[in-house]
């Protein structure tokens, strides 16, 4: 493990007998690398580590509040177990695998056609529109709730009331049946811009020689679009989507504020909400330590699973 | 990729760049629009059909923004009592706005502040330590780089709101729940701008140019200092935006961190004057107000600062 710097300097040394001083080019990455290093291994590495920890310890108090002592046990799969028979934690995860199958694809779609109609040649203002799909992303998903929630509350909301009076329709944005998408809305709102800039940025990258060439061919926008843009934006299609699905399983803030409004929505909604309640309303941490376990895990899977399925149909 | 391979790569990456490389912004996207060829007639109607297409969904995301400004603009009984998409007589902006500074003796500031620290000092050295040690894995060879990368690579994958349960119970244990820097520090460390750095550094960053500066004399520090930082400044402003994002929206660790309201940043502070307009209809004002004023900044630094997101993270796999 040398580089051809080390090998110049070394040698002389090692023969002197003078105790070897390392290189400057072995140390240097070990101070530029550390400071990161350090902070990831506490931040990342460790809870991670602790949570898998407590995720196989059994906690148990003696009296009521734990004062005469407290005992941990290794607890094999017990915490797993108990979290995989909460009917509401796993109906949570379906939860957000149908949302997933709905809105990502929603979104994915009409970020590449916005992309794709802002780089074609018929878009006027594409910068001003760019800016105007790209701004909800500046607007925290909190702040896009509360908004949002507004809008769909009866009795403030102006759709509702619009539809109200014009149509006679009686819009529930918050009901059992409806919520779930009025989260998907919100989530499609801010996220859809961002998306749309990621493939934007790939379609840049295309050379404009492959552009006159299909043009020489007499390729219409279409025929452009499905031969040359859409494959080689790949890439940054399987990006956003991987983004997306590792997102939808993280969702919490939109429905854990919309549960004021809207009373379906319970303390187990998505698996982060069922993490949450089970460590902070419950102090129940080792089991809540194996829901967020889980929780990563099946990220980790679906995200692996897409990027194989991308990968083998793209041979 | 072994270092001989980056190199020889990143010097056909650079041949690549400098005759076909993607045009300056605008320059593609102008001919063919100012060109007028016969079928003109089409391509107007074309024109028209997209630009309408794009107006519409253009309504759809601007709508709330419109709509909060309405709403901000009322008084409470207005709020409820005229239609939500028009202004009202009696325009209560201002008084509205100046109600959500001094309110709380001006709790508002404080956690805009807040929002502003965590996420400016956050993404500032977030943005240098990972151009650090992207620059480390990318130009130097040393036991371990490859495990460090894959590490960090898995990190990418993690879901945020996973660790910060567990960051909870260390920080906890460690005392330092409900202070400044239970947020600030896992605001500091971006395992996606690692991996950012390390692929542009891969690709931009010329060996030769180091082993120059080496041959000069300056010392290995200096030259990612001087030469690295300047090379690879398109990747950190990209990196920069990104944290700063993540930090100024992230909902779930300052709720899991702080209690302490005067902590809260801006997500935390409004979400706490909302939930109190069940019982209490003024706080709709403040909340209304208070959204206007915070989402101000960070839509108008997107629309003024998307030209610099170019999105990085695909330049690596293009190749």
């Amino acid at each position: 493990m040398s580089t051809p710097t080390t090998t110049t300097a070394a040698p002389d040394v090692a023969r002197s007998g003078v105790r070897r001083r390392p290189s400057p080019t072995a140390v240097a990455p070990w101070i530029l690398v550390t400071p990161f290093l350090l902070l990831f291994l506490f931040t990342f590495v460790l809870p991670i580590l602790m949570a898998l920890g407590q995720s196989f310890t059994l906690v148990e108090r003696e009296g009521l509040f734990g004062e005469e002592g407290v005992t941990s046990t290794f607890a094999w799969f017990e915490n797993y177990r108990l979290a995989l028979a909460d009917g509401q934690f796993i109906a949570s995860i379906g939860r957000m695998l149908l949302f997933g199958v709905v809105q990502v694809p929603i979104m994915i779609t009409l970020a590449t056609v916005l992309a794709l109609l802002l780089e074609s040649a018929s878009a006027r203002w594409p910068g001003f529109f760019r800016a105007a799909y790209f701004m909800p992303y500046g607007v925290p998903g909190v702040l896009a709730t509360i908004l949002w929630s507004f809008l769909y509350v009866p009795g403030l909301s102006p759709i509702v009331d619009t539809a109200h009076a014009w149509f006679g329709l009686e819009i529930d944005f918050l009901g059992a049946g409806t919520v779930l998408w009025s989260i998907a809305n919100i989530v499609t709102w801010t996220y859809t811009g961002y998306n749309m800039l990621i493939i934007i940025a790939q379609l840049k990258a295309i050379p404009p020689e492959l552009y006159e060439a299909a043009r020489v061919d007499g390729a219409g926008p279409a025929r452009l679009a499905f031969s040359i843009q859409l494959p080689l934006i790949r890439p940054a299609l399987v990006l956003t989507t991987v983004f997306s699905i590792i997102g939808t399983l993280q969702l919490f803030a939109e429905p854990q504020l919309l549960a004021q409004v809207a009373p379906t929505i319970d303390s187990q909604y998505t698996p982060n909400l069922s993490a949450y309640t089970t460590a902070f309303a419950y102090n129940d941490y080792t089991v809540a330590a194996a829901q967020a376990v889980l929780i990563a895990l099946v990220a980790f899977v679906l995200s692996f699973a897409f990027l194989r399925l991308t990968n083998r149909s793209s041979r | 990729m072994t270092p001989a391979a980056s190199t020889a790569e990143t010097a056909a990456a650079k041949a690549h760049e400098a005759d076909v490389g993607p045009p300056p912004q605008g320059a593609r996207a102008e001919q063919p629009r100012g060109t007028v060829v016969p079928g003109g007639r089409a391509r107007a109607a074309r024109t028209i059909i997209v630009t309408g297409v794009l107006t519409i969904v253009a309504l759809y995301f601007l709508v709330p923004v419109y709509w909060v400004i309405v709403a901000a603009s009322k008084t409470t009984d207005d709020l409820f009592g005229t239609h939500g998409f028009l202004f009202a007589e009696n325009i209560a902006l201002l008084s509205n706005l100046s109600q959500v500074l001094s309110y709380d003796g001006g709790v508002f500031l404080r956690w805009l502040g807040n929002s502003l620290l965590y996420a400016g000092v956050g993404s500032l050295i977030a943005t240098y330590l990972a151009a650090a040690a992207g620059y480390a894995l990318s130009k130097y060879a040393f036991r371990g780089r490859n495990l460090i990368f894959g590490l960090v690579l898995g990190g990418v994958l993690v879901p945020g709101t996973a660790t910060a349960l567990p960051l909870f119970l260390l920080f906890s244990q460690l005392g330092m729940v409900n202070t400044y820097w239970s947020v600030l520090i896992p605001s500091l460390v971006s395992p996606f701008g690692l991996f950012l750095c390390r692929i542009y550094a891969d690709a931009t960053v010329d060996t030769s140019l180091i082993e120059a500066a080496r041959l000069d004399g300056v010392r290995e520090i200096r030259i990612f200092h001087v030469l690295g930082l300047r090379i690879m400044t398109p990747a950190l402003v990209t990196v920069f935006l990104f944290q700063l994002v993540g930090i100024w929206n992230n909902y779930f660790l300052p709720l899991v961190m702080l209690t302490d309201e005067r902590l809260f940043p801006i997500t935390l502070g409004l979400n706490h004057w909302r939930s109190q307009t069940d019982r209490l209809p003024e706080f709709y004002e403040l909340t209304t107000g208070g959204v206007l004023l915070s989402i101000i900044p960070l839509a108008l630094a997107m629309i003024v600062l998307q030209r610099f997101w170019r999105g990085g993270l695909t330049e690596g796999a293009v190749k």
